[in-house]
């Protein structure tokens, strides 16, 4: 259980899903909207992308295709947690159901039944030259696929936006007091939806990774329950992009371990007790933050104009 | 555009609603069929033979609904009180393992004390289960949702472990199940020659207790009022805590005896794939019926024809049975707009 | 040419008439006061200023041009400011962020922060309004906030100002200052609109009032042509009588406060060393300004907090059971200051609500709902105190500010308490409302009950109070006799200028 590169180069391709899909969540929440959609969309992530590569697409355009789904879904939610304000809790899992049954449903038809599911050729990995020397990390962090490589941008970029832009500032604001967007003829509604697409799209690419880059076949169940891990990694990472790095990274380094534990572990211990671990430690996690945890002062509160000038 | 509250939503409205809902299902559910190059037509007719055409079609769908009916039971109360209580599903796996634990040998008593026994095992297990969400929630303010969602994992590992290992039956041929529930603890068969069992009647008697206790008693008034507003609750005296964990005992026991009807009734033993994600489901009964117990019948027995009518429809059609979790879905998110419908008008402009 | 010009404005909501042809006018340099009840149509008016409504009919014109109806953008660009009532900031974000909101494009791509220190630096220094721009807004006091949100409007370059009901929350030390800013804007070329309905402030700030009355426009007067009464009597439309007040015999103390502290939570302020004696036939006014501990009080007098340390006596005996349901068994009247999301549960029925804190001690065998009992008792108390609803079954959400405050007071009432604490119990409800609540109080008063009143508006502390007490920062002084202290004094205590040391105690 040595901190080797290959250690840490299992502990990046865990994290790199949680990356994309704890930032996505993170934008949307910020915003103001609970999105418990991320699981069914992170499924329908990992399939549309399979599929448009199965179909003879070529990766890149995979990615295109995977966030535009992500978006739809997105913006469906949004209809019905935005627009119209109803329960965002009801909405959410609603939307994982239809997108996971979607996902299931065009898999099936597709793909006529075998006992081998059909593969294709992922995303490679390749060096970053320079970084990928430092010792230990380098040769882990930055000899990984492209996906990875855009996880790192990701985190940068929604840090940047967030707190560095005009429109970063209204988004958090209409996570904090919409009221006050619209004092200053904002619309909120629009605001709240955009964070909500942008966010699904990258919690498709989350799940998009699995089968594209991490793996290369798609299998019903796939995501188990990550996207659900991503939303308490939210808390834990009190909504800061940074934070949201360094927790998924964290949690993944348990991941691994636990992994590589199964194996020595084996005959004493059932395997199943150690694959529960990511789960419990999730719950941990939260135990440990909520009490001062930080929340959007407006998460959860349907917005509706007119409402309080 | 502004919503505009309605002083009267239109009685008529609530309870054709669901109807409603799933009929919207139907219209969407019709181009993810021809997708699959199938006429709707066909499939929706197939679809309701398969669930209704028969009487033994008829006692799938009520053998299917009944589970159904228990978890969302066990949904709509928790989401009268605004408890995102989404661990049915674990929760019903843990009612089927204490089912087996007291059912497959350890005790030998006649039927009628065996029955209520195995269910009184399972309630408690559901409940016991759901006592740590619970808990965290109210002494530690965390979040149910999350969870209530990754105890079911860690639930599904566990039976998983216990299935490979100590409870295996040897008698199974390899496969991971494990023994059998003992003849006294089995429920009698209510329909000859079909798998419909006496798990409905209790499932029935069951809303109608949880209908009485929200009509009657102050402890549906306090479960309905922490879901409404928890600062005027409080106003009133009403502990929330103690309210959340009365919710709990309820809901938690409710998906826990789900899981000993299925394993005693059903099934005859636990395996890994016991429930097909009954307790998701049950979120979807719930909502379906406006969180109402009694209605909560009504759906729960319109899905479980959705499902057993997509298993015989995709064996004369070719479309996967996966479209009954697409109607599904649908009508949840349908019967989400419509109960806003019903309470609201929408006026347009400023 | 006028500055702001509304013309002719009519707005309807269904069958309800907002604003009835309302034309009015604000000049350059002017200070114009909006005089009206709650519900007469001041705040629609403004909406539509503000393009959150768009009229039926009518147009608004800002230096004779007409002005873009239901785009917030374009009144904002007309150089319409307004300061609202309900402060529109965000806690968890610093001063600086919640000013620049939506004065960049959102296409741009560097938020410009410096330019936005130096202008708002230059701001702050101009009109005298300090404040800490990388302060969080959490931290601030409720003054502070106001600074806040007057400085976003004039970073926006607002040449027509709108304040609405700013000195709700203020000091009378805090209001002086405020209506020194504003004469310094009008200096520095703005027009301002000041919405409230306190008539004594209208009095001293305005060149101009205007009145309105269920969405017409009853009067415009010059400011030095009115009188209280004149504004009061256009303002209701009739002559307006308060409840007389009238000094009784005080019984024994029906509670008594020893030495009681309660540590700080979220939202309320720390109490240190709370002394007090309210006794049977007694009012006591708890003046303070919002934030210093009215609420950690309010909250231990209604059962639903203890103190960390000290004794509350109720009725003589150290109360141990804090709980909203003992205390209304023991004739404890609870009046919240939310009503709206305290005082009821909006999506219950009417007849539920009035079981409130009795759900349990009324049920039989301690766990059955007696509906019938319920519905009829609602029904008895709905007709006495004249609450306006579709009957016990109507659903409570649905019933207007006032007729809520009725059920509340009905509920608590009813059954002749022995104390009551009443927070802030007439804020936002019309005249007649605010008649009828004051009167009930007194009521009860004159059967024997000891109250406390803890309310922002110091006219109606006077007006209804025996003694006087003033909480800052969580300690109290006094309580004085009513006839011993004026308002500047008690204002200069509520801003924690002033020790009671110059004053005795009652």
């Amino acid at each position: 259980m040595m901190l080797t590169t290959s250690l840490w180069a299992a502990v990046i391709r865990i994290a790199t899903p949680l990356i994309f899909a704890t930032l996505g969540e993170l934008i949307c929440e910020r915003a103001g909207v609970l999105n418990l959609g991320i699981e069914g969309i992170m499924t329908i992530g990992a399939m549309a992308g399979w599929i448009w590569v199965y179909q003879g697409g070529d990766l890149w355009g995979g990615i295109v295709f995977v966030a535009i789904v992500g978006m739809l879904f997105g913006f469906l939610h949004s209809i019905f947690a935005v627009y119209l304000g109803l329960s965002q809790h009801v909405s959410g899992i609603g939307i994982t159901l239809l997108a996971s049954s979607i996902s299931y449903y065009a898999y099936t038809m597709l793909i006529p039944f075998s006992t081998t599911p059909p593969k294709i050729v992922p995303f490679s990995a390749f060096e970053v030259p320079l970084l990928s020397s430092i010792p230990i990390i380098g040769g882990a962090f930055f000899n990984q696929s492209a996906l990875t490589y855009l996880a790192y941008i990701l985190v940068i970029v929604t840090f940047y936006v967030l707190y560095k832009m005009p429109i970063g500032l209204t988004i958090r604001m209409a996570g904090e007091n919409p009221v006050a967007n619209e004092a200053q003829g904002i619309n909120v509604l629009l605001i709240r939806t955009g964070a909500v697409m942008a966010g699904s799209a990258l919690m498709a690419i989350g799940g998009a990774f699995l089968t594209m880059s991490a793996f290369d076949a798609f299998y019903f169940g796939m995501i188990n329950g990550r996207g659900w891990i991503c939303i308490a990694l939210v808390i834990f990472a009190s909504w800061k992009p940074g934070k949201a790095f360094l927790g998924a990274i964290l949690f993944a380094l348990f991941e691994a371990l636990q992994v590589r534990a199964q194996l020595i572990g084996a005959d004493v211990i059932p395997y199943q007790i150690f694959s529960m671990m990511p789960y419990f430690l999730s719950i941990v996690a939260m135990m440990l933050v909520a009490r001062k945890a930080a929340y959007p002062k407006a998460l959860l509160v349907p917005f509706r104009q007119g409402d309080r000038i | 555009m502004r919503l505009k509250t309605r002083r009267n939503a239109p009685v008529w409205l609530i309870a054709v609603l669901p109807i409603l809902s799933i009929g919207v299902a139907f219209i969407f559910g019709a181009f993810f069929i021809i997708w699959a190059g199938e006429s709707p037509i066909t499939a929706y007719i197939a679809l309701i033979k398969g669930s209704l055409g028969s009487t033994f079609a008829i006692t799938e769908s009520l053998a299917r609904a009944t589970p159904l009916i228990f978890t969302g039971l066990a949904a709509a109360v928790a989401f009268r009180a605004k408890f995102w209580n989404i661990g049915a599903e674990g929760q019903l796996y843990c009612g089927a393992m204490a089912a087996t634990l007291v059912g497959t040998g350890v005790i030998d008593l006649p039927s009628p004390i065996m029955i209520p026994m195995l269910f009184i095992a399972g309630a408690l297990a559901g409940c016991l289960i759901l006592l740590l969400p619970v808990v965290l929630k109210t002494h530690m303010k965390v979040d149910e949702v999350v969870t209530t969602l990754l105890l079911n994992f860690v639930i599904l590992l566990f039976v998983n472990m216990l299935l490979e290992g100590p409870w295996k039956d040897p008698m199974a041929m390899g496969w991971p199940q494990a023994a059998r529930i003992i003849d006294n603890g089995v429920l009698p068969t209510i329909v000859a020659k079909s798998r419909l069992h006496f798990g409905i009647i209790i499932a029935l008697l069951m809303s109608v207790v949880m209908w009485a206790i929200f009509r009657f008693t102050v402890w549906g008034y306090e479960i309905r009022a922490v879901g409404y507003n928890q600062q005027a609750s409080t106003f009133y005296g009403i502990s929330i805590n103690k309210s959340i964990l009365m919710v709990a005992l309820f809901s938690g026991g409710l998906a826990g005896m789900a899981g000993v009807s299925e394993v005693a009734g059903l099934k005859g033993y636990l395996t890994l794939t016991l429930s097909p994600g009954f307790g998701y489901t049950g979120i979807a009964v719930a909502m379906l019926a406006q969180l109402h117990p009694i209605a909560v019948i009504v759906s729960a027995i319109f899905l479980a024809s959705i499902y057993v009518g997509a298993d015989a429809m995709s064996r004369s059609v070719d479309i996967p049975n996966y479209i009954a979790d697409i109607l599904v879905a649908i009508s949840l998110l349908s019967v989400l707009v419509g109960a806003m419908l019903a309470r609201y008008r929408i006026v347009w402009g400023k | 040419m006028k500055k702001l010009q509304f013309s002719k404005i009519c707005k309807n909501f269904g069958s309800v008439v907002a604003n009835d042809n309302i034309s009015l006018s604000l000049g350059e340099g002017e200070i114009l006061s909006l005089l009206g009840e709650n519900g007469a149509g001041k705040t629609t008016l403004m909406n539509i200023l503000f393009g959150h409504y768009i009229s039926d009919k009518g147009f608004i014109e800002v230096e004779g041009q007409r002005l873009t109806p239901g785009s917030t953008r374009a009144s904002l660009d007309a150089g319409i400011g307004m300061v609202h009532q309900h402060f529109t900031l965000a806690d968890n974000l610093t001063v600086l962020e919640n000013i620049i909101l939506g004065t960049e494009p959102l296409s741009r791509l560097w938020s410009q922060k410096k330019q936005a220190y130096k202008k708002l630096k230059a701001l702050s220094k101009r009109f005298g309004l300090l404040i800490n721009p990388d302060a969080k807004v959490a931290d601030l006091t409720v003054g502070e906030k106001q600074r806040v949100e007057i400085i976003k409007a004039l970073y926006r370059d607002a040449s027509i100002l709108i304040l609405d009901e700013p000195t709700s929350v203020l000091t009378p030390q805090e209001t002086t200052q405020l209506f020194t800013v504003l004469k310094e804007m009008v200096n520095a070329g703005l027009s301002i609109m000041f919405i409230s309905h306190k008539l004594n402030e209208i009095l001293e700030i305005s060149d101009r009032i205007i009145v309105l009355r269920h969405g017409k426009l009853v009067g415009e007067v010059d400011t030095k042509n009115a009188s209280k009464e004149s504004l009061a009597e256009m303002m209701v439309g009739h002559t307006v009588t308060r409840p007389a007040y009238e000094k009784l015999k005080i019984g024994k103390a029906v509670v008594e406060l020893n030495n009681v502290c309660l540590n700080a939570s979220e939202g309320s302020t720390a109490l240190s060393n709370i002394n007090l004696k309210i006794h049977e036939k007694e009012i006591i006014g708890l003046a303070g300004v919002a934030g210093n501990g009215q609420a950690g009080l309010a909250s231990i007098l209604q059962g639903l907090a203890s103190p960390s340390s000290g004794e509350f006596k109720l009725f003589g005996e150290s109360l141990i059971k804090y709980d909203p349901r003992y205390l209304t068994k023991s004739r404890v009247a609870r009046i919240p200051e939310d009503r709206t999301n305290e005082g009821i549960i909006g999506e219950m029925e009417v007849w539920e609500n009035f079981l409130g804190e009795e759900l349990r001690s009324k049920a039989k065998s301690g766990f059955i709902i007696d509906k019938k009992q319920a519905v009829s008792s609602a029904e008895k108390l709905i007709q006495e105190y004249d609450i306006r609803c579709e009957g016990p079954f109507a659903s409570t959400r649905l019933l207007s500010g006032g007729n809520i405050q009725k059920l509340i007071l009905a509920r608590s009432l009813s059954n002749n308490p022995r104390f009551i604490i009443a927070n802030k119990p007439a804020r936002g409800l019309d005249e007649g409302a605010i008649s009828f609540v004051q009167q009930q109080i007194i009521n009860a008063k004159t059967q024997g009950a000891g109250v406390l009143l803890i309310s922002e508006d110091l006219d109606e502390i006077f007006e209804l109070s025996d003694r006087i007490t003033v909480i800052f920062d969580g300690k109290l002084q006094g309580p004085f006799d009513i006839n011993t202290v004026n308002i500047n004094q008690v204002g200069l205590m509520m801003s924690g200028e002033m020790k009671a040391d110059s004053l005795y105690e009652a």
